[in-house]
């Protein structure tokens, strides 16, 4: 008992040197989607996870619930470990950790009734029978905006929107403590999308959810996290309070990409920091510094040294040689390895 | 004044199995040289349509049913097809989201610009491969030479934006016609692309009518801006003006529900402003005000006509009865304005 507790006040979710490497077909290479990342998530927080496409931000969502198996590194959920976990063993954890994908439409099987989509969990687990289930499925509409009568039409009677309610509501089935919301609104319209991020922030405080919310949004993320990591090849570059990383971003990447956000506002000119060429490939990163190809601090040092996470101010880590105080700065705590932890799996 | 490209009263409909689908419902603007418009709406408000209607693009079921599109002082509608291809390219060009699906896969982009520039401008083989290079320098794409051996998917989402801007320029069309052009390029690459239209629109004179979802980018780069819902305009105005003092209860509705960045926000709210409800089916209007079920100040003479576009100032217009200038002073109206006001602060 005085373990859980002692968890309880701890973080529910502690990700440690995750790495994920896909091969290339054909080669010896790999893919570094995840080349060494650290974090946690403090439970009833929305850890936002920003980052332009193939930065690893999705990868890294779904190592942690292992929809995707990690090739090193360890996760783990309220003190259990995630990686080491068996087939049954990880269908029980499933029950406390749920995901919501981007595209609903995708997600959801047009050949099942909303009812039964939204079901599927409770079956899959056991949980009440047929007339039990009915009514979890209602109450679960409700709770998601949704008419309860919904449950016997189909996905494609309904909107974007719609559907990614009922994707939630999928989610919710089962009473998770951690939703991995991946791109949740980035296939929506605008005005769809500020109803659905409304709907997850009171679902969370109605029944104090942990979120992992990836996104290549910064806006929605800045207004949805409490704290926020930005990730680039494979790596996270920064990481802060929302507030703190929006005000005042460290990292030159960061910074560059704040800046690249169209503002809806024509009487804001900016000095905006126009990145030079593209992201180069997480098969062949650069050496040193992943950013230095595009960065305009870059100098001569960056090409030697793989900066890490040090933490320059409380709570505010940021991977970059270049950032005033980051020489003597101590290295970020979440980088440990947790004492009990077990010994790398490859 | 007669403008290089006028819309007047387009209508462009589709036949489907479940109604007359009216995608665009009397739409009309005008655009001049050296002019960015931006076109907004979400999706299946008809901005793509209005744009492949301008083309004559449109594939059946659907079909232009009325309207004139006036270029240079000549009706394309009423061109025949041999005449259309011609202006296509020439005149008006345009680009779209997924540069993939437009470019050919079995050959360089090097070889496909010096195509579009040899069947325009008669350039021998030789001269084209060095115009497309050029082309290709223009846009800015580094190592132009080399890089116009490349094949389309050997480029980056941005790279293969640039050669269709690159294509589509190749003949010196006056308009061009963008469909969302960025918005499937990250961030970083979209203020790229943002950049370069802005700036080849200032070098070559040229028109851009720009699509987009994102209330962001036209802000960033618009002059004037027209807003769409099912298939009409809802609100014409100057940027600045849109976005300082939107008319159109929806625009209002959509500038609020965009979530602010914080160090540009003078506030910072816990929660999301939304527009209740959603879009309605094109084959289900509602009577009168296609706006009027989700809109905060609706009020009973919405639905008993169809509201024309009222004229609000130079430039600016708005499809709403709060606008009504034979009405504005009625006692209701100021009973709304003022209530309006209040839901403002």
């Amino acid at each position: 008992m005085v373990n859980n507790n002692e968890n309880d006040n701890r973080e529910l979710v502690r990700v440690r040197e995750l790495y994920k490497h896909f091969p290339v077909e054909g080669t010896d290479d790999v893919w570094r989607a995840v080349d060494g990342v650290s974090f946690d998530i403090k439970p009833g927080e929305t850890l936002g996870l920003v980052g332009e496409s193939g930065c690893g931000k999705s990868t890294a969502g779904r190592c942690i619930l292992r929809l995707i198996e990690p090739t090193r590194g360890d996760v783990e959920f309220a003190g259990r470990d995630v990686t080491a976990m068996g087939k049954r063993e990880l269908r029980e954890l499933r029950r406390e950790m749920q995901i919501v994908f981007q595209d609903p439409n995708a997600s959801l099987n047009p050949r099942m009734k909303i009812g039964d989509i939204i079901a599927e969990p409770l079956v899959i687990h056991n949980i009440g029978n047929k007339a039990e289930r009915r009514e979890r499925v209602a109450w679960l509409l409700g709770k998601v905006g949704l008419d309860a009568d919904y449950m016997k039409r189909y996905s494609h009677e309904f909107s974007g929107g719609q559907l990614q309610r009922i994707g939630v509501a999928r989610a919710l089935a089962l009473n998770p403590k951690l939703i991995v919301a991946d791109e949740p609104v980035s296939a929506l319209d605008v005005s769809v999308q500020a109803q659905v991020v409304n709907l997850l922030q009171d679902l969370q405080q109605e029944f104090g959810l942990t979120y992992l919310f990836i996104s290549h949004g910064l806006a929605v993320v800045e207004h949805i996290s409490t704290r926020v990591a930005v990730m680039y090849l494979g790596r996270i570059v920064e990481i802060a309070d929302a507030k703190d990383l929006y005000l005042n971003p460290l990292h030159p990447y960061t910074v560059a990409l704040l800046s690249a956000i169209p503002i809806p506002d024509p009487k804001q000119k900016r000095d905006r920091i126009i990145l030079k060429g593209d992201v180069p490939t997480a098969r062949n990163p650069p050496s040193g510094c992943r950013f230095r190809t595009r960065c305009p601090m870059a100098i001569e040092a960056c090409a030697h040294t793989d900066p890490e996470l040090r933490e320059i101010a409380g709570g505010h880590s940021v991977a970059c040689i270049r950032v005033e105080g980051y020489d003597s700065a101590p290295r970020t705590e979440s980088l440990h390895r947790h004492e009990t932890s077990l010994p790398v799996k490859t | 004044m007669n403008h290089l490209l006028e819309v007047k009263n387009l209508h462009t409909y589709f036949q489907t199995r479940e109604g007359l689908v009216c995608a665009v419902d009397g739409v009309s603007f005008h655009l001049d040289g050296g002019e960015l418009l931006g076109l907004v709406g979400e999706s299946g408000c008809g901005k793509s349509i209005s744009a492949l209607s301008i083309m004559r693009l449109v594939s059946p079921p659907g079909k232009i049913v009325a309207g004139e599109v006036l270029f240079d002082g000549r009706d394309l509608l009423r061109l025949s097809n041999r005449e259309m291809r011609d202006v296509r390219g020439n005149d008006v060009a345009m680009i779209f989201q997924d540069p993939m699906t437009s470019l050919n896969p079995v050959f360089t982009v090097g070889e496909q610009i010096a195509e579009a520039l040899r069947l325009h401008h008669q350039l021998n083989r030789k001269q084209a491969a060095a115009a497309a290079v050029e082309a290709m320098t223009e846009v800015t794409i580094p190592d132009a030479e080399l890089r116009a051996k490349d094949y389309p998917h050997q480029l980056s989402g941005g790279m293969r934006q640039r050669v269709m801007i690159a294509m589509a320029l190749a003949c010196d069309p006056k308009v061009l016609i963008a469909d969302e052009p960025t918005t499937a390029l990250d961030v970083t690459i979209q203020a790229q692309i943002l950049e370069l239209l802005n700036n080849l629109r200032r070098t070559r004179e040229l028109a851009v009518l720009l699509i987009t979802h994102d209330l962001g980018v036209v802000a960033e780069v618009a002059d004037r801006v027209a807003v769409m819902y099912t298939g009409q305009i809802v609100e014409a105005s100057p940027v600045d003006e849109l976005f300082a003092r939107p008319k159109h209860p929806y625009t209002e509705g959509l500038l609020r529900s965009v979530p602010k960045l914080r160090r540009t926000a003078t506030t910072k709210e816990a929660r999301l402003q939304t527009i209740d409800g959603a879009v309605p089916r094109l084959t289900a209007l509602p009577p009168g005000c296609h706006f009027e079920p989700r809109c905060p100040y609706r009020m009973p003479r919405c639905r008993e006509q169809e509201i024309p576009l009222y004229p609000v100032a130079a430039e600016v217009a708005a499809r709403c009865v709060l606008f009504d200038p034979a009405t504005v002073g009625d006692a209701e109206m100021i009973n709304h304005r003022g209530h309006r006001e209040s839901h403002i602060q």
